[in-house]
């Protein structure tokens, strides 16, 4: 993990966005390199989800720049970034409720496909082994015909990532993926995506509050707080830096892989 | 100069009673999420109520006295009606309330022909304010000068109360998240029936202060729903003040529109409420809302094709339903083929609903425009009927291909009433422009070609059309096509993020939806052999709705059922009574409070259920009510 | 003494499926109580089915010695019950004091009665931003505003659904203070937690749910130490 490679895969210059004159992002840069794994956090309201959503094209930036493989897509629209190669999924899942989960797979391989405009055939007999690997390396196969709608909550998230999966893209980005999981859940699902990312070159970009998780997966960790950058670094650096444990970490109190832990039960 | 003057305060004083009315169905909507289709009906009533209070009590007193005391009564009654029924709806799938709202609709009509007439009746002068005062050299009527105060005064009152009262934090809190609410520990319904009384009370008052500048009849309950709608929607729904500013808008728009170009004044409000929504997709003063109730209902099975069993069990009946020419009359088989008409355009309409979650209030543009379409193809260029249906079904889809791209721009109750702005349009050109389609006397003598003359032969056309439009409609569902509509129906968002826009495939699915719509309207003209513009008309739509939601929105062809259902029993009604309306009302009514799921949700519950997994876990938001 | 809470045999649904299997717990006055277990366990449920919000529920719920199985939510708060939700539902468009104020219940003989001033006293983030929209708040923040909104009901017994999810490490801990603070009102506490270290950190016993069963009850300490407990129903 020493030297990044000359081609970033994902270049941000000076990114920055406001709402009614108030700077949610503030002058954000940073770059990815394929298989590199980079985690963004920060308090509540420091601008994550503003600058996820700039990524892939959900919220056009006001200022800034963002480079997909050298190729400028910004302000480019979410259905064509991920023609290119950008998937995501969501701090509240987005899966569709009402088809079944294989479906949900399905529905992702025909979109990658291109085949979705067509109005003839059984929808239900196309990608169906495609659609069922997937669902195996997420570990839902199980729960193929259940309608999504009725999957808990840790496997909607399973559910986003065989679907972000299945496109095979270049830049995965997570928003909040192991939300409303159990620690090892949360461990087993990182570590699979992770391995995933490495092996086929994808780079993967997460926010998380889970400082376990972070400090466990990331190679690399941003610090956002009130739209700007604080930190940025490898994990043991941003952990033990002052700045972010006065703004974010606190007294480590709350999560195992704290600066300094103390056993501390009242 | 002076006379545009006087002109504009004619308008302002318009707009008093239109954002009286408007203001409390924009209330009612906020908390209850009740598109209120009797709204009108209330203001009907309230105006119907003061004519009697106020030729009893006469003087000042009795004059104010019976417009607030109508104003009071038709409140109260909204308030039984509240408790009554609309209390066990409120869990129903969304729209179900429209339904009920609308089956009142009908109820109240019958009945007020029943107590006061069918005539149009002339309420009282105001005591003291019978003349008019000189403006700028024009007569301005005193009683319009007031109203034009009334309207300010009643905003400034409704917002006193929204924001410096208990009572209203709790409304607008309500309105944003009723269940948390009560979770906080205030009792909703007691909130609930609250609102809708205040909401009914806005209306009566507002139908009832219309009564010194307007005769009243049973029909003014549609005409006000109507323009209410438009208000509430350029307004922005749940903002009062945008019905303030929208009223006002829409009453000069109509007041001076008459002035400069009578034959479109009517075409014009619904332009520029088009307009509105383009640039605004949720109104001048409207917020985007989070989709309400994405999550289908637990338990509820994903659509699945039929199985073979079920197959062969359909072409059994469709094979049946092929044997009635055999033994019936041909009335009944007239009646047959109307049924089955009426079942194409409610499965075309189902399509957008069910599937699309496009809820269109004009599907009936799409029918017409079909109807006139295959007429003025046997009119004007001589066609016979294959070609004319053609020709019918073509002009419906450019019809809905150009509605359609703007309506699927916007969604919810919205993309609702930018459907029924544009059926409006299509209605006001069927209607005004007489040289082509006759306006009002409509185009006759449309009769089909010899091989389908006799009732027995159309009936069977009929029939292999309904089939096949219905087969195509399931296919398309199941099709990668639908699965794509169900996607971006579900979530819009996840769509976009995996590359699939939402406007360009619900665009394709209304145009589709229209197109078969006008093979139905096509239909219709060869049957009766006649096209007015009521085919084009709210009535229209609204029956199509009916049918849909009667039949169960959940189900992906339960609108054939309703059609079925609905169609049968009104022809029926209208043969047995003069008060079809309120029979078919109660009716509606009957059936809503039994089946909260419709017809078709109604089979769905009876059929065998699937065993359960094993493991009962559940997604925590889909639980009561679910994440805003 | 008399437990502030006690449930007990609560079998609890969604639409058709049996999520709650006997499911009990008790609170006392001034005692934290976590209910530990993994998402989909049945914790959201147990708090639904406590407040009266689930459609079909049955089981016995007391509350202060009474038996309240029967009652709608709103008769549930007046007697002195709050409902924290996991998703927080602040009331986007009212401000902070419009939020509070919809929260407001008479005050309760006995104990002194929760003013905004008081609250923002206890939230001081709170405080400086008393007429600021909810929606324009940050989650912190909101969770802050959602307890104290639920704090205007003068309650005895709070139920908090997942307080620490989302939540910023630093904030997590402002808001094991603000409970701490709670439990020396007297007030019992039900929590729901997956942060085992922030339900150490402020909880006296817990009780583990798996598949809507309680599995385990015990003090915190020592289902903390528990390695196979947790290992089994926390998958920690």
């Amino acid at each position: 993990m020493t030297g990044r490679p000359a081609m970033d895969l994902l270049a941000v210059e000076g990114l920055a966005k406001s709402y009614g004159g108030v700077g949610a992002v503030r002058g954000v840069s940073f770059a990815l390199a394929p298989g590199e794994v980079l985690a963004l956090i920060g308090p509540n309201g420091a601008g994550k989800s503003t600058c996820f959503n700039m990524l892939n094209g959900q919220i056009r930036p006001d200022a800034g720049r963002i480079r997909l493989a050298g190729t400028d897509v910004t302000g480019m629209a979410p259905r064509r970034m991920a023609g290119l190669g950008v998937a995501r999924s969501f701090q509240i899942a987005a899966t569709f409720g009402s088809m079944t989960v294989r479906e949900n797979v399905q529905a992702a391989c025909l979109v990658h496909a291109g085949g979705m405009a067509r109005p003839f055939g059984r929808a239900d007999r196309r990608f169906r082994p495609e659609a069922e690997r997937w669902l195996d390396h997420v570990g839902l196969l199980a729960q193929a015909d259940r309608p999504a709608a009725e999957l808990a909550y840790g496997d909607v998230k399973r559910l986003e990532l065989a679907m972000a999966l299945s496109g095979a893209p270049r830049l995965l980005l997570m928003d909040e993926p192991t939300a409303g999981m159990a620690p090892k859940e949360r461990h087993g699902l990182m570590r699979a995506t992770v391995d995933h990312a490495r092996r086929n070159g994808i780079g993967l970009m997460f926010t998380e509050h889970d400082m376990d998780i972070v400090f466990t997966h990331a190679d690399r960790v941003l610090v956002l707080s009130r739209g700007r950058l604080i930190a940025a670094g490898r994990p043991e650096a941003v952990r033990e830096d002052p700045d972010v444990r006065a703004t974010y970490l606190g007294g480590g109190l709350t999560f195992a892989a704290a600066p300094g832990r103390t056993e501390a039960v009242s | 100069m002076d006379f545009v003057f006087a002109q504009f305060l004619t308008g302002l004083a318009g707009a008093a009673s239109l954002f009286l009315v408007a203001s409390g169905l924009s209330i009612i909507f906020g908390v209850t999420r009740v598109v209120n289709f009797a709204h009108g009906a209330f203001a009907m009533l309230g105006a119907y109520v003061a004519y009697t209070l106020t030729a009893r009590f006469s003087g000042p007193f009795g004059f104010w006295g019976g417009i607030l005391g109508a104003s009071v009564l038709v409140a109260l009654f909204g308030a039984v009606i509240e408790m009554a029924l609309l209390r066990r709806l409120y869990r129903a799938p969304e729209l179900f309330q429209l339904l009920a709202t609308f089956g009142l609709t009908l109820v109240f009509e019958d009945l007020v022909v029943l107590v006061w007439g069918p005539d149009d009746l002339l309420g009282p002068r105001a005591p003291g304010l019978a003349g008019a005062v000189e403006l700028f050299g024009q007569a301005v009527p005193s009683y319009d000068l007031l109203l034009i105060a009334l309207g300010p005064i009643a905003f400034g009152l409704l917002w006193l109360l929204f924001h410096r009262t208990r009572f209203g934090v709790l409304v607008r809190a309500a309105t944003q998240d009723r269940e948390m609410v009560a979770a906080l520990g205030v009792d909703g319904r007691w909130l609930f029936t609250a609102v809708f009384t205040l909401g009914v009370f806005m209306a009566a008052f507002g139908g009832a202060v219309q009564l010194p500048r307007d005769a009243v009849n049973h029909t003014i309950d549609l005409r006000l729903i109507v323009d209410v709608f438009v208000v509430v929607v350029i307004g922005g729904l749940g903002s009062v003040g945008g019905a303030f500013v929208a009223s006002v808008l829409v009453s000069e728009l109509d007041a001076f529109g008459i002035l400069v170009l009578p034959g479109v004044s009517l075409v014009l409000v619904f332009v520029v409420m088009a307009l509105v929504l383009v640039v605004r997709p949720f109104g001048l003063f409207g917020r985007a809302e989070a989709p309400s109730r994405a999550v289908p209902e637990p338990g509820r099975k994903p659509p699945a094709p039929l199985s073979a069993p079920a197959r062969l069990a359909v072409a059994a009946l469709v094979a049946a339903t092929a044997t009635v020419p055999l033994w019936a009359g041909d009335y009944l088989v007239t009646v047959g083929s109307e049924i089955l008409i009426v079942a194409i355009f409610a499965a075309s309409l189902q399509f957008i609903m069910s599937a699309g979650a496009m809820v269109s209030f004009g599907h009936a543009a799409y029918f017409g425009l079909g109807a006139y379409g295959a007429a003025l193809a046997v009119k004007l260029l001589g066609l016979p009927m294959l070609p004319a249906l053609a020709c019918g079904m073509l002009l419906a889809l450019a019809g809905a291909a150009l509605f359609g791209w703007f309506c699927v721009r916007l969604s919810g109750v919205y993309f609702a009433m930018l459907t029924l702005a544009f059926a409006q349009i299509a209605w006001s050109v069927a209607f005004g422009w007489t040289g082509v389609t006759g306006g009002d006397n409509g185009l006759l003598g449309l009769w089909p070609d010899g091989w389908a003359a006799s009732p027995r032969a159309f009936f069977w056309l009929c029939l292999a059309a309904a089939a096949a439009s219905v087969a195509l409609i399931r296919a398309l569902v199941f099709s990668p096509f639908g699965l794509g509509l169900r996607a971006v129906r579900d979530s819009a968002l996840r769509a976009e993020a995996l590359g699939l826009g939402r406007a360009p495939v619900q665009w394709a699915a209304f145009a589709l939806a229209g197109t078969v719509a006008g093979l139905a309207g096509g239909l219709f003209v060869f049957l009766k052999g006649s096209v007015f513009p009521d085919s084009l008309g709210i009535g229209t739509s609204v029956d199509g709705l009916v049918m849909v939601l009667l039949g169960g929105i959940g189900t992906v062809s339960g609108g054939v059922v309703g059609a079925v259902v609905y169609k049968a029993l009104s022809v029926w009604l209208i043969s047995q009574t003069d008060h079809s309306k309120l029979a078919l009302g109660l009716v509606i009514l009957a059936l809503v409070l039994l089946f909260p799921a419709g017809l078709g949700g109604l089979a769905s519950r009876l059929a065998p259920r699937r065993r359960r997994a094993a493991a009962p876990a559940v997604h925590p938001a889909v639980g009561v009510g679910g994440a805003p | 003494m008399t437990a502030l809470l006690a449930a007990e045999g609560l079998n609890g649904w969604y639409g058709r499926a049996q999520v709650l299997f006997g499911m009990g717990v008790t609170v006392g006055p001034g005692e934290v109580v976590a209910l530990l277990g993994r998402n989909g366990a049945g914790k959201s449920t147990t708090f639904k089915a406590i407040a009266g919000l689930l459609d079909r529920r049955e089981g016995r719920v007391a509350f202060a010695g009474e038996d309240v199985s029967r009652l709608p939510t709103p008769a549930l708060v007046r007697r002195g019950l709050a409902y924290v939700p996991e998703d927080r539902r602040i009331f986007a468009d009212l401000t902070v004091e419009e939020n509070l104020s919809v929260g407001r219940q008479p005050a309760r003989a006995g104990s002194a009665a929760w003013t905004p001033e008081r609250l923002f006293a206890l939230f001081p983030n709170l405080a400086e931003m008393r007429r600021r929209r909810g929606g324009a708040m940050s989650g912190g923040e909101q969770q802050m505003l959602s307890i104290a909104r639920s704090l205007m009901g003068n309650p005895r017994l709070v139920l908090l659904d997942e307080p620490s999810e989302g939540l910023a490490p630093k904030i997590v801990e402002d808001l094991a203070l603000a409970i701490l603070e709670l439990k020396r009102e007297g007030l019992g506490i039900l929590l729901s937690e997956q942060n085992l270290h922030f339900a150490r950190l402020i909880s006296d016993r817990a009780v583990v749910i798996d598949r809507g069963h309680a599995r385990l009850s015990a003090t915190m300490a020592e289902i903390a130490d528990d390695a196979e407990a947790c290992a089994a129903y926390l998958a920690v």
